[in-house]
């Protein structure tokens, strides 16, 4: 899918950096206040109906990104447009309107409900923030509504979430998100909590839901045939940056960037173990503290030269809509075919 | 089968707790043999039994659980019948067990050495008796071990504490420890759960590694079943407190006879089935308190029927195979 005229949403140049606490002396001495750059200069857009799944291992700014273009985490920089509205300059009461409209779906199922509130209360608090029912009856009877389309019942309205299991507060987190009736949600990493047979619950839940009311997602996520199966578009990150980028087929089929390929590798096949060739990725994700210069991907990466060390490389377009960020890209050469183990282990 | 071949037998072992809500059946007659040198891999969601069937191996399920009855043979020693004396001695030397999450598994205030020469000092009879040489002799066992399981600089790594370690290095920490003394048997319970898939990798090819180096038996707890797919030669499913189907893990894979699964299986969202939909098995586990004694996976199981809601026992489905499933005997008596 190329970008159309107009997206639902736009993300431009996006960054978050999260800045150290400074002591009064390491300011006086004009030391700098360590940082964090979560996310660096990000660009992308979801169009309506669509999934664009984020897929990267932790601690890569995935679950920060979607944050951002919430406004959940203030971005440092760039820009992002819903509907062609600039989110990031809307007022604090313009942005809670928007919010009606742009909605999360959290990871952990328990620490997302408030323990001492009902479901009632619970899925029925936005309708209140955004003056969507006019009385409690009518709150009671609009979050009933919804439960039961997720899969839960009335009978559940006065429950606490500790009566409920994982796949069904994961439940009650979706009707909350979607009792406003929003157009856009970020789903981040809704099923990793949950068991097997519950996680395809959920996902089949989220689809029908998605086709249902006509939704869009951008669905985080660290699971490769989780965002394999359920997303459009697929952009894949690396330390805070996205390293390739381009419809689902495409780059999970014929990876072209270095760690895609490698990340492909390392997933287990139930379909045909030992089908692929290994890649040993040696080493772990460098510190965000101190990511390396150049290509971030260089410590860990098989087929690094010097250049990628030097220089951070430029997004290219390999394929219509289809983008990678690799020095040795022209060369079109794959981890597989070096044979080489990257590193040392 | 001889009992030369089999390194562990256990039989029809029940391990129970007791709770305010009545006695919960977590382990409810489970026959599980682990072959000398094989990776049998346990599958199940949370619930299932598997790391209560494990605990129990090791002699590590405490109050309010207890071992109701079955027994668990070691190389021919019933292991339930053993003073907690002669238990400690088996433990460790003869059968390790890593768990998932490594940072709690860890103590926090001990250096990795420090606990590495624990489970040495325990265990190793090869070290001199005592003072100086045997130290020294604790130390150089340490740094090799932290250098099998690929730490980098383990001369140095050794006085640093868990906290100091990331996620995947912890784990091989763990693996390094259980596998100190030479243990006939790993037990490894969800050792890749909490990594990321790189890391997932690293860690699970050097268990393979290690295994077939030192010719050692692994038991792999996962959820996760490319994980078994990938790396053992045979597969335990289990649902509720019982085991619902063994064999080869191609054969399981390939052609599972028991609809949990089945179920499984289909619910394993894959690239290859984009667009079409997923068939998940509806329902959730059962509450195992006051289970009625008919097949568990009764209230989720596409294809019920009234026969279903009688007692259902292990049967022989194909050399080496074995499923729990009343419509398996039908098909064969047929």
């Amino acid at each position: 899918m190329t970008s159309t005229a107009n997206p639902l949403l736009n993300v431009e140049n996006l960054s978050k950096v999260y800045e150290g606490r400074q002591s009064l002396a390491n300011r006086l001495a004009g030391v700098q206040p360590f940082s964090v750059r979560a996310v660096n200069d990000v660009s992308f857009h979801v169009e309506r109906g669509e999934v664009l799944g984020l897929i990267g291992e932790s601690g890569c700014g995935k679950s920060t990104l979607g944050r951002a273009v919430l406004r959940l985490h203030e971005p440092t920089a760039g820009r992002v447009r819903f509907d062609g509205e600039d989110v990031t300059a809307l007022s604090a009461g313009a942005l809670k309107d928007m919010r009606r409209r742009m909605q999360i779906v959290f990871q952990d199922p328990y620490a997302s409900l408030n323990p001492r509130s009902t479901v009632a209360d619970i899925v029925g608090l936005p309708l209140r923030l955004h003056g969507l029912a006019r009385t409690g009856a009518e709150v009671r009877e609009k979050v009933a509504r919804i439960l039961e389309r997720v899969g839960l019942n009335a009978a559940h309205l006065d429950r606490y979430p500790h009566q409920f299991s994982g796949g069904q507060r994961q439940r009650i987190g979706i009707a909350r998100a979607l009792i406003s009736h929003p157009e856009f949600i970020v789903c981040d990493e809704p099923v990793s909590a949950l068991d097997v047979s519950i996680q395809a619950q959920i996902i089949q839940l989220l689809l029908e839901l998605k086709d249902e009311m006509g939704l869009t997602y951008l669905f985080i996520s660290h699971d490769i045939s989780v965002i394999g199966y359920l997303s459009d578009r697929v952009a894949v990150m690396y330390l805070g940056e996205i390293v390739e980028m381009g419809p689902t087929d495409d780059v999970l089929a014929r990876p072209r960037h270095p760690y895609t390929q490698s990340l492909m590798s390392a997933v287990p096949d139930v379909d045909a173990p030992g089908k692929h060739q290994r890649v040993r990725l040696a080493g772990e994700l460098p510190s965000p503290l101190d990511p390396p210069k150049g290509c971030k991907f260089h410590t860990r990466c098989p087929l690094a030269i010097d250049a990628c060390k030097r220089e951070a490389p430029v997004s290219e377009q390999v394929a219509p809509g289809h983008q990678v960020a690799c020095h040795r890209l022209a060369e079109d050469l794959s981890v597989w075919e070096t044979g080489a183990e990257a590193g040392t282990r | 089968m001889s009992h030369n071949e089999n390194l562990l037998e256990v039989d029809g072992l029940r391990t129970v707790f007791d709770t305010s809500e009545g006695m919960v059946r977590a382990v409810d007659g489970v026959d599980v043999t682990v072959r000398r040198g094989e990776c049998l891999g346990v599958v199940g969601e949370s619930g299932s039994g598997k790391s209560v069937t494990f605990s129990s191996v090791m002699g590590l399920v405490r109050s309010p659980g207890r071992i109701e009855s079955g027994s668990i043979r070691f190389e021919g020693r019933d292991l339930t019948r053993l003073s907690p004396r002669e238990m400690r001695a088996i433990r460790g030397r003869d059968i390790s067990m890593t768990m998932q999450d490594a940072l709690t598994a860890l103590n926090p205030a001990l250096t990795v050495g420090e606990q590495l020469s624990e489970m040495l000092d325990a265990h190793d009879e090869d070290l001199p008796a005592r003072g100086g040489a045997r130290r020294r002799a604790i130390r150089d066992k340490s740094v090799e071990m932290l250098r099998l399981v690929g730490i980098p600089s383990p001369d140095s790594r050794l006085d640093q504490y868990p906290h100091e370690f990331s996620g995947g290095m912890r784990q091989r920490i763990m693996i390094a420890i259980a596998l100190a003394p030479g243990p006939k048997l790993l037990i490894a319970d969800e050792p890749t759960t909490a990594l990321d898939v790189t890391i997932q990798a690293q860690v699970l090819e050097l268990i393979s590694e290690i295994r077939a180096r030192l010719g050692m038996s692994v038991v792999l707890i996962t959820h996760d079943l490319g994980v078994v797919a990938e790396h053992c030669d045979r597969v335990m499913v289990m649902y509720a407190g019982q085991v619902v189907e063994e064999g080869a893990t191609v054969d399981v894979i390939s052609n599972p006879q028991h609809p949990y699964t089945r179920g499984l299986l289909g619910s394993i969202p894959r690239l290859s089935l984009r667009g079409k939909p997923i068939r998940p098995i509806q329902g959730q586990v059962p509450n195992l308190v006051g289970l009625p004694p008919q097949c568990r996976f009764y209230s989720r199981c596409p294809d019920r029927t009234e026969a279903c809601l009688q007692f259902v026992e292990m049967r022989n489905v194909g050399s080496d195979r074995r499923a729990r499933c009343i419509a398996l005997t039908q098909e064969e008596v047929a």
